[in-house]
């Protein structure tokens, strides 16, 4: 395992992620806001949730980049479409097993079951994020497959 | 007492309108909640009728307004006859509306949170949120709930579906609109309904919010929205209390800041002519604009009147926004301007909407701007320098700017243009155009001499100022009919020839101006003693904001004070039972007419309570004050 390699590549792959995903929210494809919501775990404070999202989000993709790497490394093939594919994979489970798990495990999430307390008011995201518009699955599968690819073709030249 | 009826006994007295089409409230029924960035329309009934989210010129989302069938409305009414009585909670823009009727009453609380309320600092907030409440105080009282949401302005058909204990859902392109009601709603294929008997202490709770930018916020309906609702007044309140008017008709007064307040778009500090478009300024006709934009007209009207009354932040946002605003085009003006300072949007026609009372056609976007209006110059100039008179501070950016639009004058000042009223019949030589150009000289000129103006060629500014005054006493005096004249060496009158006096071009209590006056009170004035702004074929109200002008003309000079009063008494008559106004007034039953409410008429009000207060405490107009008098009262306002 290159750790130089892994630190850099997964760097700026999360950066790229983290720009699509505004990008896409700022074209108003999406009302997913993933650091709004990461933010939103330790603090009530909209502007403070956003940028503590940030940084938790950007932290959150480096580290988690590593499993992208022990992929490439256990199958030895680290290129840009292999890494597309795990990032789509990744969206998929997000999307899917994540977004259920949301309500449950966001302090701040509301349910279809309870509804809106005095602790819990943010809309719940739904099946496939679908809540926060309907191009919500679209936008976070290129930006996980454009993260994958990102991080797979700079492991390979940094390699 | 006021001359029309209120909402309770209106059924007994029938207007020329209401025979027309029955089924529409009058334009005077309705109220207004807001939170800075959008506004609501509540008619008398109850219905929200009127909502553009997420800002005051975006979309509607309930337009009945403008077309009962398909504009969609959000009502919470009594489902039998009731009567009614309305009012803000005092120095607060939280409406109130009591239904009687024989079996019980109740009282519906509308309001809309502002987000920039400290209250809120620490907390969840929607982007856009209506918060409505109605508890029966006595008896019972049996309530329907008809929820209809129709997306722009009625075109498009909304899907709303339930999200169990979430509330009710629907997505207009990127916005997701959320409805939360403590009573069980039934969709049907029109929105949601609900029909609910509300015994004496029972109360229903209801949060309509819309997001755009990230996943919404959802209030509980408990008593933490009692709090909201308490915190909103109290925070109105505080800002209401703020005002620096101790004079004659502080209610009046301090009614009209908070409307002008509500139209006030906080995030840039423009502030919007009306929050509604194509209400008609005369029934069934075709005199139908959209006000949702910033006219730079006025500026120097509003920066006096927020200054005078302490609201400096208001103020100061305002003039900041109007010379951001402008940069783009500077040192030409457009007349209009969207909130954040872009041009307008191209004036179109919603042919399938039916249009208020059957007044085609409803138009969205506004043609005058592209129109040249030369007087913007002289009331953007005028504004800056009456809030430098007051010790606010011009940076260099400002102070070329201000002699850019200086210089534009020179040049340009001798051009016919369209005017105030901004008929589309061609250009004029305007006298009102021309007294702002002097207005623009003169205040030029003052500002240099102070030397608050560096870099200025004063000179030739001063030099200018004569020749425009000169023209004007030349040629916009028709001495035949003894009177100043709309149009340069023309024979007709309007009403803005008032301001003569209010720019300080002429003595208010000078022979010409006191003639003039005359003139316009015989040419002008209607049965009931208010003016109309001109005299042309197409038969409009009389204009709210000309008596206003009449009453500070009064009041500055060309009558006595008691006569100031009477004008002023006589406008006020006029007000709806929430103190507001639009923009026009029919001559025969008193009702409002065109957009709703109007900040132009609110600001004009102001002005002349401000100018009937000065002249009992024997001061003179602050924009005229000589400079220690200035001094003095800059000093005032800043402790």
């Amino acid at each position: 395992m290159n750790w130089p390699s892994w630190l850099l590549s997964g760097f700026l792959a999360t950066l790229a992620l983290s720009t699509l995903l505004a990008t896409t929210q700022g074209l108003g494809l999406t009302r997913m806001n993933l650091p709004y919501l990461i933010g939103t775990f330790v603090t009530t404070q909209r502007e403070k949730a956003r940028f503590y999202g940030f940084l938790i989000h950007l932290l959150n993709g480096w580290i988690f980049s590593i499993l992208y790497v022990l992929v490439f490394e256990a199958r030895h093939m680290a290129n840009w479409w292999f890494g597309a594919l795990i990032g789509l994979a990744q969206a998929l489970f997000v999307l899917t097993v994540g977004m259920s798990l949301m309500p449950g495990i966001h302090p701040r999430m509301a349910s279809e079951q309870h509804g809106p307390n005095a602790n819990r008011q943010l809309e719940p995201p739904g099946f496939m994020a679908l809540h926060y518009g309907i191009q919500t699955p679209v936008s976070i599968f290129i930006a996980h497959a454009v993260f994958g690819a990102m991080l797979g073709s700079l492991y390979q030249l940094a390699k | 007492m006021p001359l029309r009826p209120n909402v309770s006994e209106r059924s007994a007295e029938t207007s020329p309108s209401q025979k027309v089409a029955s089924s529409w409230p009058e334009i005077h029924d309705y109220g207004i909640i807001g939170d800075c960035r959008s506004a609501a329309l509540v008619s008398g009934s109850g219905s929200i009728d009127w909502l553009c989210w997420p800002r005051f010129d975006a979309p509607s989302i309930f337009a009945a307004l403008l077309d009962r069938e398909r504009g969609g409305r959000w009502s919470i009414s009594p489902a039998g006859p009731a009567n009614v009585k309305r009012q803000y909670i005092p120095d607060s823009n939280i409406l109130e509306t009591h239904f009687f009727s024989s079996s019980g009453s109740a009282i519906l609380t509308d309001m809309m949170p502002g987000a920039a309320n400290a209250f809120y600092r620490n907390d969840f907030l929607p982007d856009h949120e209506i918060i409505r409440k109605v508890i029966c105080d006595s008896g019972e009282l049996e309530f329907d709930i008809d929820f209809s949401p129709v997306a722009d302005y009625g075109r498009t058909k909304v899907q709303i579906r339930e999200f169990g204990k979430l509330g009710l859902r629907f997505t207009v392109g990127r916005g997701a609109y959320w409805l939360r009601s403590s009573a069980p709603l039934l969709i049907t294929d029109k929105g949601a309904h609900a029909r609910v008997v509300l015994r004496r202490g029972e109360s229903l709770r209801f949060s309509f919010s819309y997001s755009e930018e990230a996943p919404a916020v959802l209030r509980p309906l408990d008593l933490s929205l009692d709090a909201r609702i308490d915190h909103s007044v109290a925070a109105w309140q505080q800002w209401g209390r703020r005002a620096s008017y101790d004079g004659a008709y502080r209610n009046e007064v301090v009614r009209s800041a908070l409307a002008l307040k509500l139209l006030t778009y906080a995030p840039s500090g423009a502030i919007i002519a009306a929050p509604t478009t194509s209400l008609p300024e005369r029934i069934g006709g075709d005199l139908n604009w959209d006000y949702r934009y910033c006219w730079l007209r006025d500026a120097s009207f509003t920066i006096r009147a927020l200054l005078e009354l302490g609201y400096w932040d208001e103020a100061e946002d305002f003039l900041d926004w109007m010379l951001q605003a402008t940069r783009l085009t500077q040192p030409k003006l457009r007349i209009l301007y969207s909130l954040y300072g872009d041009k307008a949007p191209v004036e179109r026609e919603l042919a399938y909407l039916s249009g208020y009372c059957e007044s085609r056609p409803v138009r969205i976007g506004n043609a005058a701007r592209d129109q040249l209006q030369l007087d913007v110059y002289g009331e953007v100039v005028d504004a800056a320098a009456q809030f430098a008179v007051h010790g606010g501070k011009l940076d260099r950016e400002m102070q070329k700017a201000l002699i850019g639009f200086g210089n534009y004058v020179v040049r340009n000042w001798d051009q016919p243009d369209e005017g105030i009223w901004e008929p589309r019949s061609g250009r004029e030589n305007h006298t009102h155009s021309r007294l702002l150009c002097w207005t623009a000289m003169d205040r030029l000129v003052r500002l240099g001499e102070r030397g608050m103006l560096r870099g200025a060629p004063i000179e030739r500014y001063r030099q200018e100022s004569n020749l425009i005054r000169r023209q004007i006493e030349e040629r916009a005096w028709n001495e035949q009919i003894q009177s100043y004249v709309s149009v340069l060496d023309g024979q007709e009158l309007d009403a803005s020839l008032l301001l003569l006096s209010w720019y300080g071009f002429a003595e208010a209590g000078s022979p010409r101006m006191r003639s003039t006056y005359q003139a316009i009170r015989q040419q002008l004035a209607s049965a009931n003693g208010l003016l109309f702004r001109y005299r042309k074929e197409k038969i409009e109200g009389t204009f709210a904001l000309c008596s206003c002008w009449e009453a500070e003309y009064l009041a500055l000079g060309g009558g006595s004070l008691a006569e100031a009063h009477d004008r002023f008494a006589d406008l006020i008559k006029y007000k709806n039972d929430l103190g507001l106004y639009g923009e026009e007034i029919d001559p025969t039953t008193g009702a409002a007419l065109g957009n709703f409410p109007q900040a132009f008429t609110h600001v004009g009000l102001i002005g002349a309570a401000l100018s009937i207060s000065q002249r009992e405490k024997g001061e003179q107009q602050l924009a005229h004050r000589p400079p220690a008098a200035t001094q003095q009262a800059t000093s005032q306002v800043r402790s």
